[in-house]
């Protein structure tokens, strides 16, 4: 058992070990009752009284109402510490991925992180849960019944313990075989749901290209592979039962014909072959339990590998050893000669600039320029891989992570709101998510008129299971959501890409007051947002090519100049399709 | 293994009989094989229940007198019933399998044929991975449902009453006071499976929070942590995970105590069975063995009880399956094909649109992408479309191709409204090109030719050829025959390209529609490659291309400029540069930048 889970479950001793308890008493109380019933037929056999009959009637309801009581218990101890260990992990695992980096998110699939937190635990769960259960349990039950079978006839127990193995044997080899053939059922059910999904993905070329008989005949003949191969592993499987039952029954056979002669000669009573008869019928189930368990701990361990790869993944940016604390940041910002490579692929080389404390920054450039990456270096989204990022002169690396995020809001491209009220969302940042903030901050990102007009204003839910906002307004939304932290370091990457030009110019309005006394980095394509500027910084293919004011940059009639160009003409072609009727 | 479980998947009734009816549906070409494996489950159930039988026999006849010979025969005889019970659970099994796997089959290709005349606009409204659950894991349930949930069901209720007729005639007054116990047994599995239900139905709710919360808190993981809200994030997980410990610990109660109570019901009678047989043998009445068989009938009796409780979460799954299978089958099909189409051996490739509004969404007032758009295009003209983004230019070749029908107004080919014709035959005289290549799992050549088996490997390299793609292909290790990697990840946006020209060449369309819109990074010997595949493309057949590239706009007959979806100019590329309208402000956007790399 791997080392970690070894500690989860040694953290719930105490319930397991009760569990064993209660499981070893549950074990002796059931191999009494064949032992109640062989009085009751010997008694019978006897001419005993009447009232003795009674008398072990009651024995035997007694024994099997404390019993229940007894395996109530044991059930809720041990099963219930599964599920307690569930829980404990899936909280660690959350909790992890909440201090993992933005890059392993990017390289992780998010399905595949889930299927961990649900799938793989969940087999965990039984592990700890039925499999630590039943494999003791087997092993109480399988020396109780098998000494008192022993105790009763040694040649008639040597019997049974010579079929019996066959179950394990038959459950082994079958075992092994259903396996295979599983793993070939499984690898066609991932062919035909690849196909499936090729096949939706690409519908317009299959369309285009009149394919769909042909997509349905290539569909057909992998859908019937699935149903042969299905169908194989039934043959196999479909006679595990079976067997079960024929050898179980044939033990039976076995006993009922050694055993009737035992009594015939006198060596055993009848009540004893009745005995031995419950003791057989109780072994089964441990028996077949014995291949189930066994399944049931190799899944459980391979899933716990597959948590565990997560849960030993190393964040790569993290809280350093020794953080600065600065009461509060001016915001200057210095890049020294930052590059930065993704994948092996440079993104930023050779950057260097600085940002005075309260400086109005716009960047500039082309898609794929390295605009992004570059202002998701100051809040450690990333680290360079070369050179270094300064706030107020302080490598960033240096500064303690939460006082260095809490100084900046920042604007993402994309604008992602959480299924949350509005007022959850915008004080999003906020300890304990003053109201009051969040709405000042919807109305500097002019959000606050549409959100006077939804029925439920500030209590409306958002996102997948609440209202859909338009693209407008959820940027706007993730504007004040920034603004509400009062961040000292303002970054908007693209944020104003949905809303249309005036609303542009009433927001940029209103955070002109609130850019003023705070450094801001702009990431724009509109000229008009970015003009103003006190410093534009002009991107291309990851370095900086030209850097200025809007008047000297357009003087100098480079990359810039050329951007400006362009947004008049599309303005001037948006200008002619207000004109259109 | 499902991963993917939503909301939608939170479950109602268990039984639903118009859902039923509708899945027997699928079950009845099978019902020979449904009707002999009742057969023989029905045989297993007998041969099963013979074991006590014997036990009395043996006793009473052989053990008890001494008279140990015929004893063999007994046993042999309990041998043979155990042999045939064997291999009539065996068969029994694998016919419903086989019954199972069928139906399974049929339902999936339905589906599929289904999804297969669904329009485009159908997919972009529903997301793939949803699709991909139904014709998997969806149909995986009702497959569990036929093989064990329903036999299963059945052959437990079988042997319960096998065991009752058995007991009945064992001794019918020792068989009534065993049964003292049934109706409390009934009652109690009744209530339990209405509470067990309610507990498997919260586990489900509070486990699809549970992944609703993780899949935004992955995805937005970021926002998470730049705003510092760990801390209040982890609470929030563990509130929801604290509520699935519960439901957990609410269900693993309701189990904890349903076993021990039957258990203890099940001593009960045979408590009754020791009082009450015992006493009726000691008077004589009844013989011992009698006594033994009863009392291993009544252990096997409680067991059918209690799976029978636990088959219902099989039952609840299937149903909610069932339903989301049949929702998608009757969706309606909203591109239809005529009842008597236009055929046409070959099509000489005029095409004319005439008053044509369209819009994506149903309610279109708002959002016209095509307002009133009338042209016609001469048998063999090229064509180019240009436009800012979003002017409505891709909408052309979805209507040509029939993705979409218009609102209002008619697109025809060769004079025909497009309506009037079969799709697949419509579609098999057109070429499409589109910019964003999808590449299927298989080999180079497999893309090429797509399903059409009749053009031959001779065809695919003549076409790869025509369009300047063999180059590439050959040296490519394997060449045609390489296997293309997810997707083509491993080929450039260039070669792709190429690959798609060949794929639409190789079809022999009499109209070509390109749609080379979206700028990408080609490099320039595969920029000039593609740029001379287009112009032979282009040779001999009517073509509408929705073009960025320079070299396109320059060389085809017509040019006709969309804006703010009308037709707003057209002519030639010279014409409408001297003109200094919207075409000139588009060139100087989007295509002087190429002229001046040409340039240097």
């Amino acid at each position: 058992m791997s080392r970690r889970l070894h500690a989860y479950v040694l953290g719930h001793r105490r319930a397991y070990l009760i569990g064993f308890a209660l499981s070893l008493l549950s074990t002796g109380l059931s191999v009494t009752n064949p032992w109640v019933l062989r009085l009751a037929v010997d008694g019978i056999r006897s001419g005993a009284a009447p009232r003795l009959l009674v008398g072990l009637a009651a024995a035997y309801v007694g024994i099997a109402l404390t019993g229940g009581f007894i395996r109530y218990h044991w059930r809720m101890k041990m099963l219930g510490a599964g599920r307690r260990i569930e829980y404990e992990i899936r909280n660690d695992y959350f909790a992890h991925l909440q201090r993992m980096h933005q890059a392993f998110f990017q390289h992780t699939r998010t399905g595949d992180l889930m299927a961990r937190a649900i799938n793989d635990l969940n087999t965990i769960s039984r592990l700890v849960g039925v499999g630590i259960m039943h494999s003791f349990n087997t092993i109480f039950m399988f020396t109780a019944a098998g000494t008192l079978m022993f105790a009763i006839d040694r040649p008639l127990a040597l019997v049974v313990l010579g079929i019996l193995p066959l179950v394990s044997l038959v459950f082994v080899l079958l075992g092994r075989r259903i396996h295979r053939q599983y793993e070939q059922v499984q690898e066609q059910f991932s062919t035909l749901s690849a196909r499936a999904q090729e096949n939706f993905s690409g519908i317009r070329v299959v369309k285009a290209f009149a394919q769909e008989s042909a997509e349905i005949a290539t569909f057909g003949a992998i859908n019937r592979e699935y149903m042969t191969r299905s169908l194989r592993l039934a043959r196999t499987s479909g006679a595990l039962w079976p067997a079960m039952t024929l050898i179980l029954g044939g033990a039976a056979a076995a006993v009922l014909w050694q055993g009737g002669q035992a009594v015939v000669a006198g060596r055993i009573t009848l009540g004893q072959l009745v005995q031995f008869f419950g003791y057989l019928m109780m072994l089964s189930w441990p028996m077949i339990a014995l291949g189930w368990v066994a399944t049931i701990v190799q899944q459980g361990l391979a899933s716990m590998r597959r948590i565990e790869t997560i849960l030993d993944s190393r964040p790569v940016i993290a809280e350093p050893p020794d953080p600065v604390r600065p009461e509060r940041l001016r915001g200057e910002i210095e890049f020294r000669d930052v590059s930065f490579a993704y994948n092996g692929v440079p993104v930023l080389r050779g950057i260097n600039l600085r940002i005075p404390g309260g400086a109005t920054v716009a960047i500039v450039g082309p898609t794929g320029s390295g605009k992004t990456t570059l202002v998701s270096l100051i809040p450690r989204l990333f680290d360079p891989t070369g050179g270094a990022v300064l706030v107020d002169g302080i490598d960033v690396r240096r500064l303690s992570l939460p006082v260095l995020r809490g100084s900046i809001g920042l604007v993402p491209q994309e604008s992602f709101l959480f299924s949350d009220t509005l007022e959850g969302n915008l004080a999003f940042g906020l300890e304990g998510g003053d109201g009051s903030r969040a709405r000042e901050a919807a109305e500097t990102a002019r959000l606050a008129p549409e959100i006077a007009g939804f029925p439920l204003g500030y209590q409306t839910v958002v996102g997948e299971r609440g209202v859909t906002l338009s693209g407008g307004q959820k940027q706007r939304a993730t504007i004040a959501r920034a603004l509400a932290r009062d961040p000292g370091i303002l970054i908007l990457d693209d944020a104003l890409s949905s809303v249309d030009t005036r609303t542009e110019e009433e927001i940029l309005q209103a955070l002109r007051r609130f850019m003023a006394t705070r450094t801001s980095l702009i990431i724009s394509h509109r000229i008009s947002t970015v003009r103003g500027a006190d410093l534009i910084v002009v991107l291309g293919d990851g370095r900086i090519v030209e850097q200025g004011t809007h008047d000297a940059l357009l003087a100098a009639g480079g990359l810039y100049a050329d951007l400006y160009q362009k947004q008049l003409l599309k303005e001037a072609l948006e200008a002619d399709e207000a004109s259109t009727p | 293994m499902s991963t993917a479980f939503h909301e939608d998947e939170i479950i109602g009734a268990a039984y639903d009989a118009r859902l039923m009816r509708r899945l027997m549906g699928y079950v009845r070409p099978y019902r020979a094989a449904v009707a002999l494996a009742v057969v023989l489950l029905l045989l297993t159930s007998a041969a099963s229940l013979v074991g006590p039988y014997i036990v009395r026999i043996a006793i009473d006849e052989h053990i008890t007198p001494g008279r140990l010979e015929g004893l063999g025969v007994v046993i042999l005889a309990y041998l043979g019933a155990l042999a045939a019970a064997f291999i009539l659970r065996y068969a029994q099994t694998y016919m419903m399998a086989r019954v199972g796997q069928h139906a399974m089959y049929d339902l999936r290709m339905e589906l599929l044929t289904h999804l297969q005349r669904l329009s485009v606009g159908f997919y972009t409204r529903h997301p793939v991975g949803r699709l991909v659950t139904r014709v998997t894991n969806d149909i995986e349930a009702l497959n569990e449902m036929i093989t064990q949930g329903v036999v299963a069901i059945f052959g437990d209720l079988v042997t319960l009453v096998g065991i009752v007729a058995i007991l009945l005639y064992l001794d019918w007054r020792l068989a009534l006071a065993t049964m003292l116990v049934l109706p409390v047994i009934i009652l109690f599995t009744a209530r339990f499976r209405a509470v067990a239900r309610e507990a498997y139905r919260a586990i489900r709710v509070r486990l699809a929070r549970i992944n609703a919360f993780l899949n935004e808190h992955i995805m937005g993981m970021g926002i998470v942590q730049l705003f510092g809200r760990e801390a209040r994030e982890q609470a929030r997980f563990e509130e929801l995970n604290r509520e699935h410990l519960a439901a957990g610990m609410a269900s693993l109660r309701s189990f904890a105590i349903f076993h021990p109570v039957v258990g203890a019901m099940s001593a009960v009678a045979v408590a009754i069975i020791i009082a009450y047989g015992g006493a009726q043998a000691l008077a004589g009445t009844i013989s011992v063995g009698l006594v033994v068989a009863f009392v291993q009938y009544a252990q096997r009796f409680f067991e059918p009880i209690e799976d029978l409780a636990e088959k219902y979460n099989i039952l609840q799954a299937a149903m909610a399956s069932a339903e989301r299978l049949f929702r998608l089958l009757d969706e309606p099909v909203e591109v239809e094909d005529p009842p008597a189409p236009v055929r046409a051996d070959r099509v000489r490739g005029e095409i004319e649109f005439r008053g044509v509004w369209f819009a994506y969404e149903s309610a279109p007032e708002h959002d016209w992408v095509l307002r009133d758009v009338s042209f016609h295009i001469r048998a063999g003209e090229s064509v180019a479309f240009v436009g800012h983004t979003g002017a409505g230019k891709s909408s052309i070749i979805n209507l040509i191709t029939r993705f979409y029908d218009p609102q209002q107004g008619c697109v025809q080919v060769d004079g025909h409204d497009v309506r009037r014709w079969d799709q697949r035959e419509l579609r098999r005289h057109i070429g499409l090109v589109l910019q964003d290549v999808f590449l299927f799992a298989g080999t180079i050549e497999d893309n090429i030719r797509l399903g059409t088996s009749s053009i031959t490997s001779e065809q695919v390299r003549r076409a790869a050829e025509f369009v300047n793609a063999a180059r590439f292909i050959e040296r490519i290790p394997d060449g045609y025959q390489a296997q293309v990697q997810e997707r083509g990840a491993t080929l450039s946006v260039g070669q792709k390209q190429l690959i798609a020209f060949a794929r639409a060449i190789v079809h022999n369309p009499d109209v070509l529609l390109v749609l080379d819109e979206a700028t990408s990074s080609v490099d320039t010997d595969t920029e000039i490659l593609i740029q001379d595949a287009l112009g032979r493309v282009m040779q001999n057949r009517t073509s509408i291309i929705i073009a960025h590239r320079l070299s396109t706009i320059q060389h085809v007959d017509r040019i006709l400029v969309i804006h703010k979806g009308r037709i707003a100019e057209e002519g030639t590329h010279r014409e409408l540069l001297a003109r200094g309208g919207i075409y000139t402000k588009l060139y100087q956007l989007q295509y002087r930048d190429q002229e001046m790399r040409h340039d240097t």
